[in-house]
């Protein structure tokens, strides 16, 4: 599902201008073996500083910082009906989203004032959206469509489906109408772009918990403070691709149109947006999913549908129930990213084509909108077509199902998952963790400026320096290094992983075919499901986490490298072979070596998913960073720690994203 | 052509709206059958906390309120921090379990005064270090904490650095245990499982596989009736004895748990209001609904049903 966008983020960025790599080629020294002796340096320097100036803090102690974000937490609240900003400005918008969603919600999931039931009952939307997917996709997804809708009834699901439907149509609504202007500014400005992309990387990498609560003092408990919530994390995918859909039209064809005389205006409806329109499509596709991972995390404000089902039923542990739900956020939002992927794909194709099909599809069009009118009213008129019938047996046989493999694998495998769990621990990540929460805070510090300018050059270590700075200074310098280490520990399995099943992917399109949809489920299953039974296997502990991280890591560094692999051209291959090559020198000695593009990104990525589970570790035994994020949620004293714990983790992803950006690029040189 | 499709789709919408003109029966045919309840009482915005304890209070006031009293029960699933700011907005009108939170009542009763306490709802709330029942019947000793230190190697695991485990951590309690093991100089390690879901997967394991696992847990707490945890007894809690965080080297007080309303409710004369004040029953009671919804898998509704119909006289105590 992301493979799309990580391919294309990826030169956008590259536009802040680097020092050609070529520049270092005379060195006689090989950059691995400056690495080298940073690392021993630094483990000498630890061998003998051990556990001075390591800048720990107890898990209940705050610093000033921390006190000073509460003070201003607390203001906020209290000056609340009296501040002006509040009574004209953020009441506005509150009133907006909020009448938005309740049309939203009474058109399809809730009952209206006089009615029973909701405006458009199951068979209205099945029809709409079958009917839909067809028009702009075509009538495989329309069946597709179809078949997923209908099964979120017979889970016994479908008004929570509708609810979060309704939800996530709504924010992915509100995201794009900011998302899509801002999105071309940015690709016709490269100032601007500069500009907006830090926010960018901060509204995707700031962990949810620390705004939700500030969110609802602003717009109040209810569907604005979801919706915002929701529009925030999934609005950024569509403003990058956006402007790289823009960027990358050629520069000949708007010159073409210039030299024609075509305004500013002209050139940007005429040809830019025309000729973006695919990316674009594929911005909204990413939007949408964005936002259907936000589902449980709004159900914390009160947001209804199928994230609520999950919470509640994790509170008593039931796992089936939880996976049920989860089952039908994976199905919703498969449904939805195949029609927007089939949209994109049209959007291409559709140009040009000259089909004897086309001349009739007008008709059809019209005839398919006349049925699913005809399916709309008879939803909004007879109880069978507006209630789905039957009693979700679908549903029940799910979840005692998905209880009993849990229950099989907790009592069967719990043995085996331990002693796995306590070799990798011990062996590689307490020593690591001990190494970065140990050395004294200016030795780590000074090794991670050095390794990000080895690997990135200067201007990557500048901002290590700056990264680094403000980390110290948010107070968490030690849970900050705990949490590193559990990453890097994380991102080396995810990229493991990766390669193996990235190349067999790569390599084989069957294989390609029977998996993604797994991958694409682990994406966007809700981790609150998959939790407990890891707690079951793994105990409370920071491998749990780790765990948890790869599920949702591994699936986009799997994808990437599997396409990186796919796009070595054939004719290199065959030429191995005909060398006589066996299979795992072609892979170590030409598939490999020739994706090292998509390598590089893959652990970027792979970085940046891991540290965005930060805080579901923080759940389930990973303490540091995560944990203090989720305390502060909880306690009104912590707040302001778990303010600054986001920012250190916002901190550690700009690091990394800036060092392995600029690593890919050299890679890439 | 054109004319002919149009013809053809019209044809097919007459053919549909025909054939399914005898289908069944129509919305609204009984729609006057929801609405019997008088509106004196209005509506009645519930918060609900996530964990089974408070559900069941919710559930059971929430059924009262609709079938006695005929109040219009809006229920908000919240955290307590965010349950607690919408008295102020008027998004929320009680909460009805409520931990101690003095840091909350002195921000929201005390300063903005946008908040009220409507008394103790009856429970008692333990909190404190637990051991799987199969510890304590196989080394009763461990239930003193001056025996801990003997027994902290066992404790050990990949995440206490050689010291015996003890596992902390739902986060929306404030726990004083880093304090308290420094304080006892017990050689003992605090882990932060980080929730509630975490420490009930760690206990039950323990049960199950005869581990090793001392944690920070409290009742009421519906879990007890699955895998009944023992109290570790810590040195006896005095009046005063946790006032320095640091110092702290007492047990838990018990907190006598409580109510809270928003101002603006307790003033407009709702009946639900005096439902919620005069609301008190025993932990057991909460356990037994708490039972009915985590172990029994009921609906909260359909759990508070079957309690309040069992306990008519305590419900009529509440609206008399």
């Amino acid at each position: 599902m992301t493979v799309a966008v990580q391919k294309t983020q990826r030169p956008q960025r590259t536009g802040t201008e680097e020092p050609p790599a070529t520049a270092r080629r005379p060195r006689t020294v090989s950059r691995p073996m400056i690495v080298a002796a940073i690392l021993v340096v630094w483990l000498v320097l630890f061998a003998v500083l051990r556990g001075r100036q390591t800048l720990s803090l107890g898990a209940a102690d705050l610093t000033d910082l921390h006190r000073w974000f509460n003070d201003v937490n607390d203001s906020i609240g209290a000056n609340r009906n009296s501040n002006p900003l509040f009574l004209y400005f953020f009441n506005e918008i509150r009133l907006v989203i909020d009448t938005l969603v309740t049309f939203v919600q009474e058109l399809i999931s809730q009952p209206t004032a006089g009615r029973p039931v909701p405006q458009i009952g199951w068979l209205g939307v099945v029809g709409i959206v079958g009917y839909v997917s067809w028009a702009v996709g075509n009538w495989r997804v329309a069946l597709l469509a179809v078949a997923g809708f209908t099964f979120l009834g017979l889970q016994g699901l479908w008004q929570e489906s509708m609810d979060t439907l309704a939800l996530t149509l709504s924010a992915v609504c509100v995201a794009l109408l900011f998302a899509l202007p801002l999105g071309v500014w940015a690709g016709l400005s490269d100032r601007v772009s500069r500009i907006v992309t830090p926010f960018l990387d901060f509204m995707q990498t700031m962990p949810t918990f620390v705004y939700l609560a500030p969110l609802t003092l602003f717009f109040l408990i209810g569907p604005a403070s979801a919706t915002i919530a929701t529009a925030i994390y999934a609005a950024p995918p569509a403003i990058r691709i956006t402007a790289h859909a823009i960027r990358s039209v050629p520069e000949t064809t708007v010159e073409a149109a210039n030299s024609m005389g075509a305004t500013r205006r002209q050139a940007l409806l005429k040809v830019l947006l025309p000729m973006s329109k695919r990316t674009v499509v594929m911005g909204v596709n990413q939007t949408i999913m964005a936002a259907l991972a936000m589902v449980t995390i709004a159900a914390l404000i009160n947001a209804p549908g199928l994230g609520a089902t999950v919470v509640q039923a994790l509170q008593s542990l039931d796992v089936g129930t939880a996976f049920n739900a989860g089952l039908a956020i994976v199905v919703m939002a498969i449904v939805l990213d195949r029609v927007t992927t089939a949209a994109s794909a049209r959007a291409d194709t559709a140009r040009g084509s000259d089909s004897p099909f086309l001349k009739w599809r007008r008709q059809l069009v019209v005839a398919g909108g006349v049925v699913a009118a005809v399916l709309v009213y008879l939803s909004h008129t007879y109880l069978w077509a507006a209630e789905f019938p039957g009693e979700g047996s679908a549903g029940s046989t799910i979840a005692k199902a998905a209880t009993d493999v849990t229950t099989w694998a907790q009592d069967n495998l719990s043995g085996l998952t331990n002693a796995f769990r306590d070799v990798l621990t011990n062996g590689l990540l307490n020593p690591f963790q001990t190494l970065l929460t140990d050395s004294p805070w200016w030795l780590v510090g000074a090794a991670l400026v050095a390794l990000g300018t080895v690997l990135g050059g200067w201007r990557a270590g500048a901002t290590t320096v700056v990264c680094v700075g403000l980390l110290v200074g948010t107070g968490l310098w030690s849970d900050a290094m705990t949490t590193l280490a559990s990453t890097a520990v994380a991102t080396v399995l995810v990229m493991l992983l990766g390669v193996a099943l990235g190349v067999w992917m790569g390599r084989s399109a069957l294989v390609d075919r029977l998996l993604r949809p797994t991958l694409d489920a682990a994406q966007v299953m809700p981790p609150f499901v998959y939790l407990v039974p890891f707690l079951a296997l793994f105990g409370a502990t920071r491998f749990t986490a780790i765990v948890a991280a790869i599920v949702y890591a591994a699936p986009v560094a799997i994808k990437i490298i599997a396409d990186g692999v796919r796009a070595v051209p054939g004719t290199t291959v065959e030429a191995a072979m005909s060398t006589g090559c066996n299979t795992w020198q072609i892979i170590t000695k030409v598939q490999l070596p020739m994706s090292r593009g998509a390598l590089t990104l893959a652990t970027n990525q792979g970085l940046i998913y891991v540290l965005s589970m930060v805080v579901v570790g923080g759940l389930v035994g990973a303490g540091a960073l995560g944990y203090d994020v989720v305390a502060g949620f909880s306690q009104g004293q912590l707040y302001g720690k778990g303010l600054a714990a986001g920012l250190a983790i916002v901190l550690l992803g700009v690091m990394f994203d800036r060092i392995t950006q600029a690593a890919a690029r050299r890679a890439g040189a | 052509m054109a004319r002919h499709w149009r013809a053809g789709a019209a044809g097919l919408a007459v053919l549909g709206l025909t054939l399914t003109a005898c289908g069944g029966a129509k919305v609204g045919d009984d729609s006057a059958a929801g609405s019997g309840s008088s509106g004196k009482c209005g509506t009645f915005n519930l918060a609900i906390n996530p964990w089974v304890g408070y559900e069941a209070n919710a559930a059971v006031l929430a059924y009262v309120a609709e079938h006695d009293l005929g109040c219009k029960v809006e229920q908000k699933d919240l955290k307590e921090e965010i349950a607690w700011q919408g008295f102020g907005t008027g998004e929320v009108d009680a909460v009805v379990e409520n931990w101690g939170h003095d840091d909350l009542k002195k921000k929201y009763i005390t300063d903005q005064k946008t908040a009220l306490d409507a008394g103790p709802t009856g429970n008692k709330g333990l909190i404190g270090w637990y051991v799987p029942p199969w510890l304590a019947k196989a080394h009763p000793d461990i239930l003193d904490w001056k025996n801990l230190d003997k027994y902290a190697s066992k404790f050990k695991t990949s995440e206490s650095g050689g010291k015996g485990q003890l596992l902390d951590g739902d986060p929306s309690f404030v726990t004083n245990d880093e304090a308290l093991v420094k304080n006892l100089k017990l050689d003992f390690k605090v882990v932060y499982a980080g929730s509630e879901t975490a420490l009930i997967q760690a206990y039950r394991n323990a049960e199950k596989n005869k581990e090793w696992v001392i944690g920070y847990f409290y009742e009421p707490q519906w879990f007890m009736s699955e895998v009944p945890l023992k109290k570790v007894s810590l040195p006896e809690y005095k009046t005063g004895c946790d006032a320095d965080a640091e110092k702290v080297a007492c047990d838990y007080p018990v907190y006598e748990l409580d109510k809270i309303v928003s101002a603006k409710f307790a003033k407009s004369g709702s009946p639900a209001y005096d439902l919620v004040k005069n609301f008190t029953w025993t932990n057991e009671d909460q356990n037994t609904v708490a039972k009915y919804i985590a172990v029994d898998k009921m609906a909260p509704e359909a759990a508070a049903k079957k309690w309040v119909e069992a306990n008519r006289d305590k419900v009529d105590a509440w609206i008399k």
